[in-house]
């Protein structure tokens, strides 16, 4: 228990930074950029594991152990992307998605 | 007596067709020549000793001949009692055919050891003759219509591939095509009959299908189902004779035989003479009681379709120029004759003759026929041409072809003491006991016979000597040893004593000359000679003459009655232009539109949505997070309240 502060406050924040991270996955155009908002998702969901754990289950603690792996998993995501992206650069010279295109029909 | 080596007088052509078929870029031509020739001289031996077997010992029981199944399997096993059997019969008719089938077989073999000698596709030709063999002595003794139907097809394929060997020339091609196409179309009807014949018997065995009682047929065939005035055996027979006719080139399915002849000569002389063209008459015989006793109309048919076709082919011979030819219509013409044997005779004892004179003449025919063409091959070989008006005087260049030419002359015209004039004999005979019109027509083609062969004979060894490029010469040993044995027996083949042998019951019986009908139709043959002797034995312009005044008939007749050309209208400017072009015009605009139809439609729709596969994952995850929404939205508001 946080006191003054209401369960409903932090869960609105976490809302809003996992839309704010959906809506930077599809508006952005820039890779790296793209990989931050995913970020942001990630952390709303390790917010979100962290105060149900907190609020609604005091007694255990399978939620903090999520938000760990969540951490661990953001991390090794982070390292791959931002391979991929270095190897995207080198080939087309450029981190636009727009002009990454040959996947398709 | 085990019968069961006589595996090895059908096995060892196959066997033969195998190893030179297989190895045949690695065998020197002259070995190829020794495997082929030898392996059909033991087929020949292994013959002669079962014939010997056969009639001598061990054939007769009870002083008639009896049918032998010297092998036999089960192959295909259709119901209880339908089943399809491999295997071996041995009756009077078959054993003559294997000695006849073998004989001419072996003297074709040598003889293209020489006549081919040097060609390019030596070996292929080895391995097709040895097929053909094979086809051949399977067809004889077959045990039943099914494997007698499978090698039926088998001396097709065997006689297409062997008229098509020239195959760089179009014409051998167009040919061979010809050939297969005719008589398979007349196999359409053997096949109808066959199924129709075992449908109502039960059975495709020969020896159960034609076993009598005295004369009666051992087995009831339904005779009360009638279609057209005729009871369904008649159908049956009648049709499975339209195989036969194909087969043995009767009109009007005779259109093949004289195209037939762009093959080389030896294959004319053994397929297209001596042993393929004659299995339908052998058919017939095969199922001569069945004919006989229960389907008299049938057997007329036979008759009618053999007297015409006897009388037709022997008009045409008497006009053509290319030697070949003649002598394919004389096949024609002389196995009309065997077919109308076959028709004007009864079964049983001396009614029987026309049966016995049938093969008789089968017998003697396919030896001074094969002569015939083995001799022409060894002119055609000399002399570089087919036609008869690019030879003359060719005796001093060519002696012993001239005179084994010869004795197949005197031997077809029915020159008294040489076996033509015997065979020939027996059948007018039987014609005369049965149907006067049909025996006149014999004895007119008795007398066309003897006037076209010696036609054929004056203006080839006679008449105008020409001027060669290179001298004629006398051909190798290879092919004068076959032909001088094979006069032999064109000449003594008359002595056999058929009608102790081969009858239609299988008792022998007293048969004579018939001096009252010989005597008038040798003479006739005489008078058709000596006709032929005052035309074309010294350079005559009479022949010119006579062609020029009767212009329109010696063109019509020239031409073959323009057969050809009907059935090219009939197939070319009807059933191509009207039938075949309705049906492609169909299969093109309806049926393969409908299926062009699916296809286009199904492009278009995937032109139409391919652009959702952008490439751009923002805009898949724009569609599905849009989709989550809509999902929430129906999971809350539907659902949940």
């Amino acid at each position: 228990m946080i006191e003054g502060i209401d369960i409903t406050h932090i869960l609105i924040v976490s809302t809003c930074m996992f839309f704010i991270g959906v809506y930077g996955f599809l508006v952005r155009r820039n890779l790296i950029t793209i990989l931050m908002a995913t970020e942001l998702i990630l952390n709303a969901v390790s917010i979100n594991f962290v105060v149900l754990n907190k609020f609604l289950y005091p007694n255990v603690l399978q939620g903090y152990m999520f938000s760990v792996f969540i951490i661990a998993i953001a991390a090794a995501e982070a390292a791959v992307a931002i391979a991929i992206i270095i190897n995207v650069y080198r080939r087309y010279r450029t981190i636009n998605v727009e002009n990454v295109h040959e996947m398709k029909y | 007596m085990d019968f069961t080596y006589t595996l090895a007088i059908i096995g060892l052509p196959f066997v033969t067709f195998l190893l030179l078929g297989l190895l045949h870029n690695k065998l020197s031509h002259k070995l190829a020549g020794i495997i082929g020739s030898s392996s059909l001289f033991i087929s020949f031996t292994l013959s002669c000793i079962t014939a010997y077997f056969y009639f001598f010992k061990y054939g007769k029981v009870d002083g008639a001949y009896q049918k032998i199944e010297a092998f036999n399997i089960t192959w295909l096993q259709l119901t209880d009692q339908l089943h399809i059997d491999m295997g071996i019969l041995l009756d009077p008719i078959s054993v003559m055919m294997l000695m006849v089938v073998t004989t001419v077989s072996l003297m074709v073999h040598i003889y293209s050891t020489g006549y081919m000698h040097g060609d390019n596709g030596f070996n292929r030709f080895f391995s097709f003759l040895s097929l053909f063999s094979f086809s051949m002595l399977g067809l004889v003794v077959a045990t039943n219509l099914f494997q007698m139907y499978i090698f039926w097809e088998l001396v097709g394929v065997s006689s297409f591939l062997l008229i098509g060997y020239y195959y760089e020339k179009p014409s051998a091609v167009a040919a061979s095509k010809k050939a297969f196409i005719t008589t398979r179309f007349a196999d359409l009807g053997f096949l109808v009959g066959i199924l129709l014949l075992s449908y109502y018997t039960g059975t495709f065995d020969f020896a159960e299908i034609t076993k009598t009682n005295g004369n009666e047929l051992a087995m009831t065939m339904p005779t009360g189902t009638s279609f057209l005035g005729l009871s369904i055996v008649s159908w049956a027979l009648i049709l499975v004779f339209m195989g036969g006719a194909g087969k043995s080139a009767m009109f009007p399915l005779h259109i093949w035989l004289p195209d037939a002849m762009e093959g080389p000569t030896p294959v004319s002389a053994l397929i297209h003479a001596a042993t393929m063209v004659v299995a339908g008459v052998y058919l017939v015989a095969r199922l001569f009681p069945v004919y006989a006793l229960e389907a008299p109309d049938a057997l007329n048919v036979v008759m009618w379709v053999g007297a015409f076709s006897a009388l037709f082919a022997a008009i045409i011979a008497c006009t053509q120029f290319d030697i070949k030819r003649v002598l394919a219509f004389s096949t024609m013409s002389q196995i009309g004759y065997m077919m109308l044997a076959l028709g004007v005779s009864q079964y049983g004892d001396h009614d029987g003759l026309g049966f016995m004179a049938s093969m008789f003449h089968l017998t003697t025919h396919a030896m001074f026929k094969a002569l015939l063409f083995l001799a022409a091959g060894s002119i055609i070989h000399a002399v570089h041409s087919n036609s008869m008006l690019d030879m003359g005087g060719l005796r001093k260049y060519m002696p012993i072809t001239f005179i084994t030419f010869g004795i197949a002359w005197l031997a077809i015209c029915g020159f008294p003491g040489f076996s033509g004039f015997f065979s020939k004999d027996e059948i007018l005979a039987a014609a005369f006991h049965h149907n006067k019109t049909v025996f006149y027509i014999a004895v007119f083609v008795a007398g066309l016979t003897a006037f076209y062969m010696s036609r054929l004979f004056f203006s080839i060894f006679f008449g105008k000597t020409q001027h060669y490029h290179h001298t004629p010469h006398e051909s190798p040993a290879s092919m004068t040893i076959p032909l001088i044995i094979l006069a032999l027996f064109a000449a003594f083949a008359g002595y056999i004593p058929f009608h102790d042998l081969i009858t239609s019951d299988g008792r022998p019986f007293e048969a004579h000359i018939n001096w009252a009908i010989a005597i008038p139709v040798t003479l006739l043959a005489f008078g058709g000679i000596t006709l032929a002797y005052a035309f074309y034995f010294k350079p005559s312009t009479m022949p010119d003459k006579i062609a020029a005044s009767l212009k329109g008939v010696y063109t019509t007749i020239y031409r073959k009655f323009y057969i050809d050309e009907i059935y090219l209208f009939v197939t070319q400017k009807i059933l191509f232009n009207v039938v075949s072009q309705s049906i492609a015009w169909f299969d093109r605009h309806i049926i393969d539109a409908t299926m062009d139809g699916f296809a286009t439609v199904t492009n278009y729709a995937s032109e139409s949505v391919k652009e959702l596969q952008s490439g751009q994952i923002q805009k898949y995850g724009f569609v599905f997070i849009s989709g989550v929404f809509v999902f929430a939205f129906i999971l809350i508001y539907v659902f949940v309240y």
